[in-house]
């Protein structure tokens, strides 16, 4: 929470100035009763016009200086909230661009949109609020008391009484139904997971003809959530009715033991309606005061947690500048590699092999068996537990960040494009990219006939999610957009799925031809995919169980020829081998 | 037009209410003592003050009758206004419930069709958020709509009784208040369009950016990211700051004004008093009434707001509940004796522009097993929607041992087949209930004996508490949660299968024990199964060869390969890797 009140010592100016003026302001309000007293005892009671006039102008003066005030808190706490919220907004954003993808991976992207977008604004609305209004009631409640004893200490007495009375109960009713409503919003979720639960699985409940346990089960979580807002209901039914009649109350005694001390003539008539008017003001502030504590307790908790996001740190440290590269025999070399993406389930253990530049490595192996962990930890997206992973020759710790980024583009598995122009989208790889280095690469990516189709080109506007692009053409895309950076090292994450055989052969044909220096790792499901590439590791249940040429494997590795012969069942006919498929 | 509908969505409403029509009853009676008493309070305490007339001159008796009224009074107030609430509360969360309930059992009632062709978000809407928004705002709209009425009225004769002229000056000058409000707002609402605007802006890059940040730090994308964060952020900024003061200035603005009537009050008032037309008690109840007349005026527009808010979401709701449902089941229930299908002559359609499936014939053997093949997005699934009455055809029948679907029940139909799909939907709830889903009474080693056949006891012993281990959608793998969907049909054991085979590849053992369960579970039952997999495409009786959303092909393997059609391309397809 410290490092969040910093956001707001920018502000401090703004944010002493804010609730300052709402304090003016409150004061106009102050001492209305006052001016009514006046007019009352000296005005009426000794018929002195002048002194009515006077009162009549101080109340104008009073009203318009209390707006005047007021617009200026208004001007202050604007100015304050709104500039916290976006420099903190900016920050978070630059902080969560900063993680890396362990941290990720545990956050998950919905929780971090979250904290972005409604736990700011909510923390924006608390710290508008609290701004202008946390001081002004109790300034009011507490002033109101003053005023009280500056007419009469005796008759203060009663607000002395009063205001704790009332603080306790509002207190109390609130203290009492804030758990109460916690558990409200649980069964309202457990019936929202319910429903959304129920209408995901139609088909199979309607096969089950399951139709009449889930209406019941619906009820019966329903009736359960209008319980609990019954009974948070009746309690918080209790506040309006007990604070008026306390405050009432008070206010019978007040008349009463004001009517004594008019008849000895310890104060006067106008006097006993100021504290009249003063218990009424009370009233209205603490419950507004009441709602206030509500509204600045949610932003506390979004507070919170955007604190405590704002303390995970990226799990990842690079140095600043590069060590010089030593031996690059070889190009890429796993030494012993395990990692774990929870501690203690090693996504890979102890996986060895060397490269060297210009190869086609193909990395195949089922769902799960650690394919992507091996590709994923070559431009180091993460640390790895044991082992070492080195790019010509050196550890990948020991690269700054841009040095190891720049010798390595990947194609993600999840074919993505952002919303913007397709030549915007290339740019990704190479900031300054020209037209013709764009074709180029959607060239040999196969993608030219996707841009050639649009009307506007390169300035086609891809939708978010490149939604309004097929499945293959969005890959095609994004393998463009990898190329463009001129890696040393290119990586398919299992990135050509969507394309049938013959587009996928004349893709990797196209990119063998490209550059002879350049290394291409393909991660695949599909044999014929891989048959071709110079190294073939295959993974099995996280461990690398095989390596060599498609003729080595299919000869070594009992797990390769699984592998084949399930998508090849002619071959293995033909062979005498046992299918498992 | 638009009013015609909101009347009848109100007359609508009004039937929802209808079971509540004494609470309602008792909810305004109760009200209005309430308000009333409240008001007539400040009254009795301007009475009791004007006899503090001055020192030595004081009737305390009379004081002490004044305040026992007050008393009285103040007492039959706050427990009126307690009984409205729990009286309220009663009808609020009553009717909430009444709406939840009826929508939920119209939408199990409701044609899959229907439910297909609305997200699950938007209904999920409908049942929870709206009905509770309905209640809520139709229920506070219309106890403050009233309350404020009611207000409204008696402080306006009260304050007529103390004074006609003051009383028509506050009338007067009440206008001024709401002109100052409108002409604030409308200069904020402009901000708050902009506000509105760049926000939209600026959470769909966050959703984009944070959504897929793995690719934007492989691209080391961060700081453009940022940069582009930074520019609207800061627009936002600027829009957000004025929009907040903007629609600040409307509360100061509008008290300045009650403040100025409340001075002309005081004013006059005072006057009135030296003309001895108005006695100081009096001038103090129009003082605190010029302010409490106004409060309902002000908290108008929020109100109506309210009532439009409830008013469209008693729209939505009604338009589901007026949905139709599916067509009443016949009471004659599906005999299956050996499980011969036949297809006569069907039609369907999804929409009534674009046939689908004409004149479509087909005859299954009993124990047969029939393989449905295209390419992804061929419409595998309308076959399923089909035979299992998820859809009713066009036209044509389709019959089971000689009964046709349409005759019998939907139940005894769908408890006819098994149906794995390959979207595993499990319940959250423990895994003997998963497994026990289509047999409730299952004993536990019916379970036990239905997981080992699947082999998925294995794993079902390893978890935490066994087959009482609560599941739900993360806690399982893909084939994990598979082979459950398989064992839950293994248990229940059905006379016919659809099955969907998976094509997300899950890993080999796995998916060798699902093959192993599809087999178990197929064995001498009629079948159908969406194929993906050579071995089963081969060994079928029957193969359906299906091309975007039709039936192109029908025949075994063999004949199929013969023909030189779409699955002879198909088959070689799968093979032109080879070459490559």
């Amino acid at each position: 929470m410290k490092r969040l009140s910093s956001y707001l010592s920018k502000y401090t100016k703004e944010a002493i100035l804010a609730p300052l003026f709402k304090l003016l302001e409150a004061l106009m309000d102050l001492l209305v009763p006052l001016v009514v007293a006046y007019i009352i005892n000296e005005g009426i009671t000794l018929n002195n016009k002048q002194a009515i006039i006077n009162s009549f102008i101080l109340l104008i003066v009073l009203a318009f200086a209390g707006m005047g005030f007021s617009f200026t808190a208004q001007y202050f706490a604007a100015k304050a909230s709104v500039g916290f919220a976006s420099d903190l907004r900016q920050s978070l954003f630059d902080h969560i661009m900063s993680l890396s993808y362990k941290e990720l991976d545990q956050s998950g992207s919905d929780t971090l949109i979250t904290r972005m977008t409604s736990d700011i604004n909510q923390l924006q609305v608390g710290v508008n609020l609290a701004l202008r209004l946390l001081l002004r009631s109790p300034f009011i409640v507490f002033g109101a008391m003053i005023m009280a004893f500056t007419i009469d200490a005796r008759l203060a007495l009663i607000f002395v009484v009063t205001i704790p009375l009332l603080t306790l109960v509002v207190y109390a009713i609130m203290l009492k139904s804030i758990p109460l409503f916690e558990k409200v919003q649980q069964k309202l979720d457990s019936l929202l997971g319910m429903t959304r639960e129920n209408l995901n699985g139609v088909r199979v409940i309607r096969a089950f003809c399951k139709e009449d346990d889930e209406i019941k089960e619906f009820e019966k979580r329903s009736i359960d959530l209008t319980f609990m807002n019954r009974t948070v209901g009746r309690l918080s039914a209790l506040m309006n009715p007990l604070t008026y009649a306390i405050v009432n109350i008070a206010s019978i005694v007040l008349i009463y033991s004001g009517a004594l001390s008019v008849n000895v003539g310890t104060i006067r008539q106008g006097d006993v309606v100021a504290l009249y008017n003063y218990m009424a003001q009370i009233i209205v502030e603490l419950i507004k005061l009441a709602s206030l504590t509500i509204t600045i307790n949610k932003s506390w908790a979004c507070g919170k947690r955007v604190a405590a996001l704002f303390d995970v740190s990226p799990s990842l440290t690079y140095p600043d500048e590069a060590t010089d590269i030593k031996d690059n025999t070889y190009q890429v070399e796993f030494k012993d590699v395990s990692f774990a993406y929870e501690k203690g389930i090693d996504a890979i253990s102890e996986v060895s092999f060397k490269t060297k530049k210009g190869q086609t490595i193909g990395v195949i192996g089922s769902t799960g068996s650690g394919k992507s962990t091996i590709v994923n930890l070559i431009p180091r997206f993460y640390d790895v537990s044991e082992g070492e992973v080195r790019v010509d020759g050196l550890n990948v710790k020991d690269y700054s960040r841009k040095a190891l980024l720049d010798k390595i583009a990947i194609v993600p598995q999840k074919a993505v494009l952002f919303e913007g122009t397709i030549r915007e989208n290339m740019r990704w790889g190479k900031e300054d990219a020209s037209d013709e280095e764009i074709y180029e690469a959607l060239k040999t990516a196969q993608a030219l006939e996707v841009v050639e189709g649009k009307k506007e080109g390169l300035d086609h506007i891809v939708e978010q999610g490149g939604r309004n692009f097929s499945g293959g053409q969005r890959q095609r895309l994004t393998i463009a957009r990898a190329l463009i950076k001129k890696p040393e090292i290119l990586i398919l994450d299992d990135s050509s799925s969507a394309l049938d055989f013959a587009t996928d052969s004349r893709l990797r044909k196209a990119i063998s031809e490209l550059d002879k220096q350049l290394s291409v790792f393909i991660v695949s499901q599909r044999t014929s995919s891989i048959m071709n590439a110079d190294l073939i590791l295959v993974m099995d249940d996280g461990k690398l169980v095989a390596q060599g040429t498609h003729k080595q494997l299919l000869k070594e590795s009992r797990v390769y020829q699984e592998i084949y012969y399930s998508q090849f069942p002619e071959e293995a006919g033909r062979q005498g081998v046992k299918v498992y498929a | 037009m638009p009013e015609k509908t909101s009347t009848s969505t109100l007359s609508k409403l009004l039937k929802l209410l209808d079971k509540y029509r004494v609470d309602i009853f008792f909810s305004i009676i109760l009200s209005a003592i309430s308000v009333i008493t409240q008001l007539y309070v400040p009254i009795l305490f301007g009475e009791a003050i004007d006899e503090l007339i001055g020192v030595g001159m004081i009737d305390m008796s009379l004081i002490m009758r004044y305040l026992l009224r007050i008393m009285i009074f103040v007492g039959i107030s706050a427990f009126c206004s307690y009984l409205m609430s729990l009286i309220n509360n009663r009808i609020s969360y009553g009717t909430i419930n009444d709406i939840r309930d009826r929508t939920f059992r119209h939408i199990q009632k409701l044609p899959l069709k229907y439910l297909d062709g609305h997200s699950a978000g938007d209904m999920l809407g409908r049942v929870i958020a709206d009905a509770d928004q309905l209640s809520d705002g139709l229920l506070l709209g219309f106890s403050q709509l009233f309350a404020g009425a009611v207000t409204i009225f008696v402080t306006l004769y009260f304050m007529f009784s103390r004074n006609v002229e003051i009383t028509i000056m506050v009338l007067l000058l009440t206008p001024l208040s709401f002109l100052v409000a409108r002409f604030i707002a409308r200069r904020s609402y402009q901000m708050f369009v902009k506000q509105n605007e760049t926000r939209g802006k600026q959470t769909a890059l966050i959703n984009e950016m944070i959504t897929n940040e793995k690719i934007l730090k492989a691209f080391g994308y961060e700081e453009r990211a940022s940069e582009k964060f930074a520019e609207i952020n800061s627009d936002l900024k600027k829009y957000a700051q004025s929009a907040t003061f903007y629609s600040s200035l409307t509360n100061p603005s509008t008290r300045a004004v009650n403040n100025l009537i409340y001075a002309l009050v005081a004013l006059f008032g005072a006057y009135k008093i030296l003309n001895g037309s108005l006695t100081v008690g009096g001038l103090s109840v129009l003082l605190s009434y010029a302010n409490q007349y106004m409060k309902p005026f002000n908290d108008i527009s929020s109100v109506v707001t309210e009532l439009q808010n409830s008013i469209s979401c008693a729209e939505r709701i009604f338009e589901l509940l007026e949905a139709e449902a599916q067509s009443a089941d016949p009471d004659r229930e599906l005999d299956v004796k050996e499980g011969m299908i036949d297809i006569d002559n069907v039609c369907f359609s999804y929409r009534k522009d674009q046939n689908l499936i004409e004149d479509f014939n087909f005859h299954a053997d009993p124990g047969m097993t029939i393989a449905i093949v295209g390419p992804t997005g061929c419409g595998k699934t309308t076959l399923i929607n089909l035979l299992m009455r998820f859809y009713d055809v066009d036209k044509g029948e389709i019959y089971i041992d000689g009964q046709e679907i349409r005759s019998v029940s939907r139940s005894s139909l769908r408890k006819s087949y098994g149906m794995v799909l390959q979207d595993t939907w499990l319940k959250k709830a423990s895994v003997r209930d998963n497994i026990a889903f289509g047999k409730p009474e299952a004993s536990d080693e019916e379970i036990i004996e239905a997981a080992k056949k699947t082999h998925s006891y294995e794993f079902i012993r390893r978890m935490k508490d066994g087959l009482n281990t609560i599941i739900d959608d993360d806690s399982l793998s893909q084939g994990q949660k598979q082979l459950l969907c398989i064992t839950r049909v293994m248990l229940c054991m059905p006379p016919m299968l659809i099955l969907d085979e998976a094509t997300s590849s899950i890993d080999t053992r796995t998916e060798i024990f699902i093959q192993k369960a599809f087999e178990q579970l197929m064995e001498g039952k009629t079948s159908f199964i969406v194929a993906h997999r050579l071995s089963t495409i081969r060994n079928a009786d029957k193969i359906l060869v299906m091309r975007d959303g039709q039936i192109i092909e029908q025949g075994n393997h063999d004949e199929l390969m013969k023909a030189k059609g779409f699955y002879f391309e198909l088959y070689n397809s799968q093979f032109a890797g080879k070459q490559l």
